[in-house]
């Protein structure tokens, strides 16, 4: 039973509207960032052949992935403000999950800096393989956390949930996380291709090409199942049907571009497949924010997760300054590094930085090299 | 692993739950969601400083190097300074971010009934402090890293500053949302839930603007601290080799004094300012961080205590007249005992134990501003020394530096037990205590990731500490091509593997 535009208008306040689009956006925002710098991380060991192989692709992402992350942190900052209940039960009935994402970005923030720092290769090969799973596992419990969002959870009266860390890990829900590692590792197979040269790149629009049909096998298999969850529920939401089917279109259509050499528009269209991915997912959900699986009456709605309306005025002045400011330099840091990173013809100078490392200058004795 | 069973369907299971089971589970809970926030927070706070503080001393080193183009040899030296501490401050960076994460999170997590209880006051500054300062700190760090030779020198140079900027942003509104933990401003409680009411009088609390200046000149004197430490010991090894001093370290070393100095006394000035606020806002925590009982006026500050707190100390040592003098700015102010503010708050909050752990909030304050005036003769001994151009002889000076490196280290994580601890029970002071706020969930939970997360950051703190020992004693090994000439304006095709 799909719920008609004005009797939403009329149940809720415009800004609890607002901040729950504002929200989907972060996620949007977040997922197509740090998506393409979660792929690049997952196909480190299989694009890179070679210790310098695998600091080209570290380098690809090096000067963007924080500021991508910042979207994830922007996200949970505003769901804390603008929705307290929801940020509430979210994390704390998540707990287990939440916690091996933030082991998993602990363990792979720290390992893009750490992992130059020596020159050892024992060294080198475990933060490669923090990258590994500091990537993998968000990647894919992401998708676990949003597909039981969704789904719903047991969640009781005042917003508590009831359930276990094991209600988490229904098929549904382990679907939606293959699907996000699927589309995330694409993105990032796109990205490598778009921002490497010669056979690094080669090699990077091999694997897209490899990953692309899976993807889409994924992303319709979770759409479908998506679909069926909702139609039972008699609850589909206010998905206007373009939105899934342009979701499925923009990751089928991957692969036939990567062949057609069109590796730019391959990278548009899986961030809009990501777009739209989490567009479907909210749109099923308004006027939800969690569903909860016990009653329909239980559910976290955006009525009554939302804070005071003079916090989100407070906080939708804010947003409304500083967005497009935001969005304007970090775009114009992406401009900055837009070029393709090749490999050095020779690999630089790996002996150690002796003494203070300024052994040439004319300033400092050279005592210790 | 199980989350405490039923109860919760028809509300009633809380933290006012009286069922034994639930109540032990709940007790649980409290206290390993306690330990975890501390820990993690702690850890956090060991690296948050330093970036602060050297984000600022790197932009104003660039900014030397920048003025001093035209001059070949003083350039050299200030562009030098700051390739040395643009590493350590990188790699410390890159703790202080990933720590943070968790901090964005763990509120909801294990602190669910306080995150909704609070949510509209404490979660506006959490949300602008990431769009305003996260964003930005985290992009011109990018191009600063990575830029070089990309953008303008001025670009490259301003982007050091934002950086600056972003992180002393972020200091302003999460200490913000400290400051209304510890004195609520600006909300009104409707139902069960505190609502802001004016988000301008909880950016301009009074207790913020003391806490923010003295922890934003605290972290810069922690920057100076490391910085002076780190330089004595490159002198110290020249003097011991026979070589001249090496200019890059005589310099930083004096640009450590000067600020550092200048750094310390303004953290005392504001830390002082604070005492008086809280002497006013909370009695008890300055009660409690005196162990002073009984309400007296002409009150004298206990410099330390051998044995019981509780008034029959085997030897202590006091300064007459001093404690009043601090609290109220006056000889025979009266300063409150804990007996009486107790009475008071029982009286305003209903039955309950309103004191804190005694000898945790009395030896951590003591603990800190020891190490506070430690550093202060330090310093000022240096800025003698320096001024009587004997800085690179002084033996004893420089080894001393090398072991003060720990103290404002020390300083900052006491300060912050003190200042948390100081104000239990509660979690927000006044409207909600701890007990009440921690989430509904099971202890297997709390304490699998209240082990997990300090394994992780005992590693990490072990990793980071090797590699700045190394990079710092400059044996560091790397191949990120730092030292390189720069790329060619306009050639996209990246030699400089910076990672």
């Amino acid at each position: 039973m799909a719920l008609t535009l004005a009797s939403v208008q009329s149940a809720h306040s415009g800004l609890e509207v607002f901040w729950f689009i504002i929200i989907a956006i972060l996620w949007s925002g977040y997922f197509v960032l740090e998506g393409f710098d979660f792929g690049v991380g997952i196909l480190l060991g299989v694009l890179g052949r070679d210790d310098l192989d695998r600091r080209v692709l570290i380098n690809t992402i090096g000067p963007v992935w924080d500021g991508n992350e910042v979207w994830l942190l922007v996200a949970g900052g505003a769901t804390f403000a603008a929705f307290p209940n929801w940020y509430a039960t979210l994390f704390s009935g998540f707990y287990l999950p939440l916690f091996l994402i933030l082991a998993a970005l602990i363990f792979r923030g720290v390992a893009f800096e750490f992992r130059a720092k020596r020159t050892l290769p024992a060294w080198r090969l475990a933060w490669d393989h923090a990258i590994f799973w500091g990537s993998l596992i968000p990647a894919l419990l992401w998708g676990v956390a949003f597909a039981n969002i969704l789904r719903g959870v047991p969640i009781g009266a005042n917003f508590t949930y009831l359930g276990s860390f094991f209600n988490l890990l229904n098929p549904y829900a382990l679907l939606g996380g293959v699907t996000t590692l699927l589309l995330f590792t694409l993105h990032g197979a796109v990205f490598a291709s778009l921002r490497t040269t010669d056979d690094l790149k080669a090699r990077a629009s091999q694997a897209a090409k490899v990953l692309a049909p899976a993807a889409t096998a994924a992303i319709v298999a979770f759409l479908a199942w998506t679909y069926v969850n909702a139609h039972n529920a008699h609850n589909t939401g206010l998905v206007p049907p373009l939105v899934p089917i342009l979701t499925i279109a923009s990751i089928a259509v991957v692969g036939w571009l990567l062949r057609e050499h069109l590796d730019g528009w391959a990278f548009v269209a899986t961030a809009v497949g990501l777009i739209c991915l989490v567009a479907t997912i909210f749109l099923n959900l308004y006027p939800r924010v969690m569903v909860s699986s016990i009653s329909p009456a239980y559910d976290l709605t955006i009525g009554n997760s939302a804070s005071a309306p003079y916090t989100l005025k407070v906080m939708t002045i804010v947003a409304l300054i500083f967005t497009p400011l935001v969005l304007l330099y970090q775009g114009w840091s992406y401009w900055v590094f837009r070029g393709r990173l090749s490999r050095p013809a020779q690999p630089g100078p790996v002996a150690p930085v002796a003494g203070t490392g300024f052994d040439t200058s004319p300033l400092t004795e050279s005592g210790t090299s | 692993m199980k989350p405490p069973p039923d109860g919760d369907a028809d509300g009633t299971f809380g933290p006012n739950a009286q069922g034994a089971p639930e109540g032990f589970i709940m007790a649980m809970t409290l206290d390993l969601s306690r330990w975890q926030f501390g820990i993690t927070t702690v850890f956090h706070f060991m690296f948050v400083p330093l970036t602060i503080g050297l984000a600022l001393l790197l932009a104003i080193m660039q900014t030397a190097a920048h003025r001093t183009r035209k001059d070949a040899e003083r350039h050299d030296k200030w562009d030098h300074m700051t390739r040395f501490w643009r590493r350590l401050f990188l790699i410390n960076f890159a703790v202080g971010v990933v720590t943070g994460i968790v901090q964005e999170f763990q509120f909801g997590m294990n602190w669910s009934v306080y995150s909704r209880y609070v949510g509209s006051v404490f979660g506006a500054p959490l949300a602008v402090e990431a769009l305003l300062a996260f964003f930005l700190e985290s992009t011109f760090l990018g191009i600063w890293i990575f830029g070089k030779g990309r953008v303008s020198a001025r670009v490259h140079l301003a982007s050091i500053w934002l950086v600056s900027i972003g992180t002393m942003l972020s200091a302003l509104f999460i200490l913000a949302a400290n400051a209304w933990m510890q004195h609520p401003v600006g909300y009104k409680v409707v139902g069960n839930r505190a609502v802001m009411t004016n988000f301008w009088a909880v950016m301009t609390n009074s207790t913020l603007i003391g806490s923010f200046l003295h922890v934003l000149f605290s972290a810069l004197v922690t920057s100076t601290m490391l910085i002076l430490g780190v330089s004595a010991w490159h002198l110290l090894k020249d003097r011991r080799a026979g070589h001249t001093p090496q200019q890059v370290f005589a310099t930083s070393a004096k640009l450590a004094l000067v600020v550092g100095a200048v750094a310390i006394v303004a953290t005392m000035f504001f830390g002082d300012n604070q005492a008086r606020i809280m002497e006013r806002q909370q009695p008890m925590k300055m009660a409690a961080a005196e162990a002073i009982y009984n309400t007296q006026n002409g009150a004298s500050f206990s410099l330390l205590t051998i044995g019981d707190l509780s008034g029959n100390p085997i030897f202590q040592i006091r300064l007459p007249h001093m404690l009043s003098v601090l609290a109220d700015n006056n000889w025979d102010g009266p300063v409150q005992g804990i007996n009486q503010i107790q009475a008071k708050e029982v009286a305003k909050y209903g039955p309950g134990n309103y004191k804190p752990i005694l000898w945790v909030t009395y030896w951590t304050f003591r603990i800190m501003v020891g190490c506070g005036i430690l550093m202060l003769l330090l310093l000022a001994e240096g800025l003698w020394l320096m001024r009587r151009r004997r800085l690179e002889q002084s033996a004893w000076f420089l080894r001393f530096s090398v072991f003060a490196i720990a103290l404002p280290f020390i300083a900052n994580t006491t300060g912050w037990i003190f200042t948390e601890m100081g104000r239990q029970p509660w979690v927000v002071y006044g409207l909600l205590k701890t007990s009440q706020a921690v989430s509904h969930i099971g202890t297997g939970y709390v304490v699998t990731s209240l082990v997990g997360f300090t394994a992780i950051y005992s590693l990490l703190a072990a990793i980071d500490f090797g590699l700045m020992a190394r990079f710092a004693r400059g044996e560091g090994e790397t191949d990120d091509h730092d030292d390189e000439p720069e790329p060619e304006p306009g050639d996209n095709r990246v030699p400089a593997l910076v990672y």
